[in-house]
């Protein structure tokens, strides 16, 4: 056994400064609110901290504080847990945190608040998790030891059970932890070394496998309370719009509606059933206020934004001297890069269930930033935060969507509640298809202009990139994370470019048009990425230089970079000859601490439709803790990606969002996902996500593939095949 | 009052003839595994069996389906769909999952027909059941271990 000293330590130590509060073992072991409470509802079982509990019946609770949205933390965290704990996994139950920032602060966050997101759920958990599962293995072993009266180095952990070296007298945890339970947690524990190893580092089963594929798994609307009434919401038309007057009679009449009331959103209709509740709010007459209306249209946002590109914008990132060195070069590359907005579209569409009290509030959400879900809805009830019990349930899928700083769906439920008290009923407030593609929180529209030289050699000199879009943060509880003009999820991913260049310079113009915008699964590299991934193609074909190569020489002082480039170039077969109208692109790009290159393989018709047939993938995330979970995390990131760079967008005409629903929204269907192969870099780094950091190389890999297969540049997203007609 | 017949067992529910099937089955009787994800027959989530074929029981009116053989993911006594399930776990296909009792049920739909499919014909027969999560490379290697295990 060793002390841990690692990245992640020092990401942790950080953390606990930034608190002011010496964030110490025994701060975040010591038993919470939420631990003692659980205890003492199951009388007899052990809570030696806020993230398990071990009941006389040797089962072990793991409380995730993460939301469960598909990609893995029902099963990557309590696996932590059980490596420290010594048990084995089919004894594990998990069960989702209450909100708590204190005990279930993100620590990528400075702890300051619950949520998921940034990829960080594994990597901000990697010490506590593992800590708390030490100081319960600690604890059952201390128990032992005064029951038998020897010492607790005479005794080892294993398998569920304490043992006694040398007599083989043993005890089960459900036996020790009556005795546990008298005892005070540890101040500090050892954390086993890699080498003893039993659990991490292996593809053991999802923990919600089973139930998903039975139909049991429990999302928020298929919640069932006794008197459950279903609200829809109309919303306006445009953004900005208020409501100026109702017709309520012809919805109040469908059989079934129970009222029709008016909350800040819009207007709710609140009935027995799903189909009572919609045909209902089909029936409603809503006049709208359009004064404030933002009546944007996609097409003249991009041209404003193309003629914002020429100009200065504010600094993210200044080395060297770009503007005097492309000034002297003999010769200047440029191109211009578009992307539209994104909706997320998750399969399940947006569902909270309130159930409202005088003095308390219950919500059932798959909840994405639990204590700002928490505070919004309390504000709303008029009650105290801690009145308000979050439920955080599954969710079917995210990819950001759920972590909205105006936790929107939560506050429409928690207001209808409200307004409908005296129904005296919970509320279960849905979202239709429509209203999700119509209902903003985009990726925003983004243009990206670049300008480069070459030296001598053909590497790049000078690299000017102007970035044109909305910023994510400003007017959130986030916009203090704005630091000198600069929205970082507008530039991550280009601000930070990893190939050398000598003179570097990054600009940002962050727009404003009150269409409501959010972070999409990878943020900003849903678009840096691409950029500066098909730019980088392009210097290396204006250089005559092998695309593969041409990176991996401007990689030189980034290992990690280059260990994934390499990985996928080899197992791709890269620099072996195709035949005409196929082609192989490559591309690499860190996000949220991850490393990832793919390579992908196409074949394009004369017409310009064009299939991807294979990417391979290179993904170095530090310790693999589930290889099985990493692998399904590449594989969607990847599909995921693959509809933005095929199909997605979402447009405006005079303020009306063009699309509503998967017809004119289209997702990568099963006949279009290419055969993908994994390789993960055995690495004892400190663990990192995979959630997001697959998705951002494909769009690229494949555009860079196109140009291969056809020599057309792809620099708009969605990628038109019309453009590559032979 | 309609009679229904669904998983084999009877129901009576009152709802009116024009509700869809998804809705009677989720909020009516609290069989919550079928799943909505549009409402127009375009992504798949609501799919089950009337009679052994694949519907998108989200525009399907009750009224269309008294007297009819519904089955939903809830199933008990489809040994196909059981042996997809089991599929489905071991090659961990699930990830936030909402989408998967759709994609089960048209896969023991094409089952039923093609007991040994092709990844084209899983292909065609899944082309309406999207996965925002892109699992459709572990649905693939699912369909082929359960008609394995079927055919064994
Ligand atoms: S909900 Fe029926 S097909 Fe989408
Ligand atoms: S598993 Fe999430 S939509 Fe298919």
């Amino acid at each position: 056994m060793h002390a841990i000293d690692n990245p992640g330590r020092r990401t942790f130590l950080k953390a606990g400064a930034a608190l002011g509060a010496g964030l110490t073992l025994g701060f975040y072991l010591s038993p919470g609110r939420a631990a003692r409470q659980t205890a003492a509802s199951t009388a007899a079982s052990f809570a030696p901290n806020a993230f398990l509990r071990i009941a006389p019946d040797n089962t072990v609770t793991v409380l995730v504080k993460h939301l469960e949205m598909g990609q893995g933390v029902y099963t990557g965290l309590p696996m932590l847990v059980a490596e420290e704990l010594e048990v084995p996994w089919e004894q594990i139950r998990v069960e989702s945190a209450p909100a708590d920032a204190k005990l279930y602060g993100n620590l990528a966050w400075g702890g300051t608040a619950q949520g998921t997101g940034g990829s960080t759920s594994l990597n901000n958990s990697w010490d506590q998790l593992r800590q708390a599962g030490a100081a319960a293995r600690e604890m059952l072993i201390a128990a032992a030891a005064a029951l038998w009266t020897v010492e607790p180095s005479a005794l080892k952990a294993e398998s569920g059970s304490v043992v006694h070296l040398q007599s083989q007298r043993r005890a089960t945890y459900g036996e020790l932890v009556a005795k546990a339970a008298e005892l005070t947690p540890p101040q500090s524990v050892k954390l086993k070394a890699p080498a003893e190893w039993k659990i991490i580092g292996k593809s053991l089963p999802r923990k919600d496998g089973q139930t998903k594929a039975t139909g049991q798994a429990q999302f928020a609307g298929d919640l069932k309370l006794p008197g459950l009434l279903t609200a829809l919401v109309v919303r306006p038309p445009l953004f900005g719009v208020k409501v100026k007057s109702i017709k309520a009679d012809t919805a109040r009449a469908v059989p079934g509606v129970k009222a029709v009331v008016q909350i800040p959103q819009g207007v709710a209709v609140v009935a027995r059933d799903f189909w009572a509740a919609k045909k209902g709010r089909d029936a409603l007459i809503v006049e709208w206020d359009e004064t404030d209306a933002a009546k944007v249209s996609s097409d003249a946002l991009r041209e404003q934004y193309l003629a914002l590109a020429k100009t200065a914008g504010k600094v993210a990132a200044d080395h060297g001297d770009a503007a005097q060195a492309l000034s002297k070069a003999a010769k200047t590359l440029e191109a211009t890069f578009t992307f539209p907005y994104l909706a997320h579209a998750p399969m399940e569409p947006l569902v909270c269930v309130v159930q409202l009290k005088d003095d308390a509030c219950e919500i059932w959400a798959g909840s994405q930033l639990q204590t700002l879900d928490q505070a919004i809805a309390a504000k709303i009830a008029g009650l105290q935060p801690e009145q308000v019990t979050i439920h955080t349930t599954l969710a079917g899928g995210s990819f950001g969507r759920h972590a909205n700083p105006t936790s929107d769906y939560i506050a429409e439920a928690v207001a209808t509640a409200k307004a409908t008290r005296e129904l005296n009923a919970p509320i279960r407030l849905m979202w239709t298809r429509e209203d999700d593609i119509k209902g903003g929180y985009y990726r925003p529209l983004f243009v990206h202009r670049i300008a480069a030289s070459l030296d001598a050699q053909g590497k790049p000199a000078a690299w000017l990139q102007r970035i044109v879009g909305q910023s994510i943060l400003a007017g959130t509880p986030f916009g203090g994370m704005i630091k000198d003009g600069i929205d970082f999820t507008s530039v991550e991913g280009a601000s930070n470019l990893s190939y050398a260049v000598p003179n570097l310079r990054v600009e940002l113009h962050s727009t404003q048009n009150g269409i409501p915008v959010l972070w999409w699964r990878s943020v900003g590299h849903t678009h840096t990425a691409f950029a500066v991934e098909v730019f980088i193609d392009e210097l290396a074909a204006a250089a005559g230089q092998d695309p593969y190569e041409y990176r991996r020489a401007l990689l030189a002082d980034h290992p990690r970079h280059r260990v994934v480039l390499e990985l996928a170039a080899e197992k791709a077969g890269w620099g072996s000859p195709l035949p005409k109208g196929r082609g192989l692109g490559i591309a690499v790009h860190e996000s949220f601490d991850s490393f990832v290159a793919e390579v992908a393989e196409v074949t394009v018709q004369p017409d310009g439709n064009f299939k991807v047939d294979r990417v391979v993938c290179a993904v170095d995330c530090g310790v693999a803790v589930n290889p099985n979970v990493i692998e399904a995390q590449m594989q969607g990131g990847i599909g995921f990606g693959l509809t933005a760079a095929l199909h997605g967008k979402i447009t405006l005409k005079d303020g009306r969002v063009e699309q509503s629903n998967y017809a004119d929204y289209p997702l990568l269907r099963i006949g279009e996902m290419p055969k993908i192969e994994v390789h993960i870099v055995p690495s004892e780094a400190h663990p990192t996500g995979v959630g997001e950091p697959g998705v951002p190389p494909i769009a690229p890999a494949v555009a860079n593939a196109l140009y291969a297969a056809t020599g057309k540049r792809v620099r708009d997203l969605p990628i038109d095949p019309a453009a590559l007609k032979a | 009052m309609t009679e229904l017949t669904v998983n084999g067992h009877k129901y009576e529910v009152d709802a009116p003839p024009d509700t869809p099937l998804l809705w009677v089955l989720r909020d009516t009787l609290g069989l919550t595994g079928t799943k909505y994800g549009c409402g127009v027959a375009v992504c798949g989530a609501c799919t089950v069996h009337v009679n052994g074929n694949p519907m998108r029981s989200c525009v399907l009116p009750v009224s269309a389906v008294v007297g009819s053989r519904i089955t939903t993911i809830e199933t008990a006594e489809n040994s196909v769909v059981q042996a997809l399930q089991q599929a489905w776990v071991q090659q961990e296909v699930s990830q936030c999952g909402y989408c998967q009792p759709g994609q089960i049920l048209s896969a023991a739909a094409l089952l039923a027909s093609n007991p040994r499919p092709t990844d084209a014909d899983i292909d065609a027969a899944l082309s309406g059941n999207l996965c925002r999560c892109a699992t459709y490379a572990r649905i693939r290697a699912a369909v082929h271990d359960a008609a394995k295990t079927l055919g064994a």
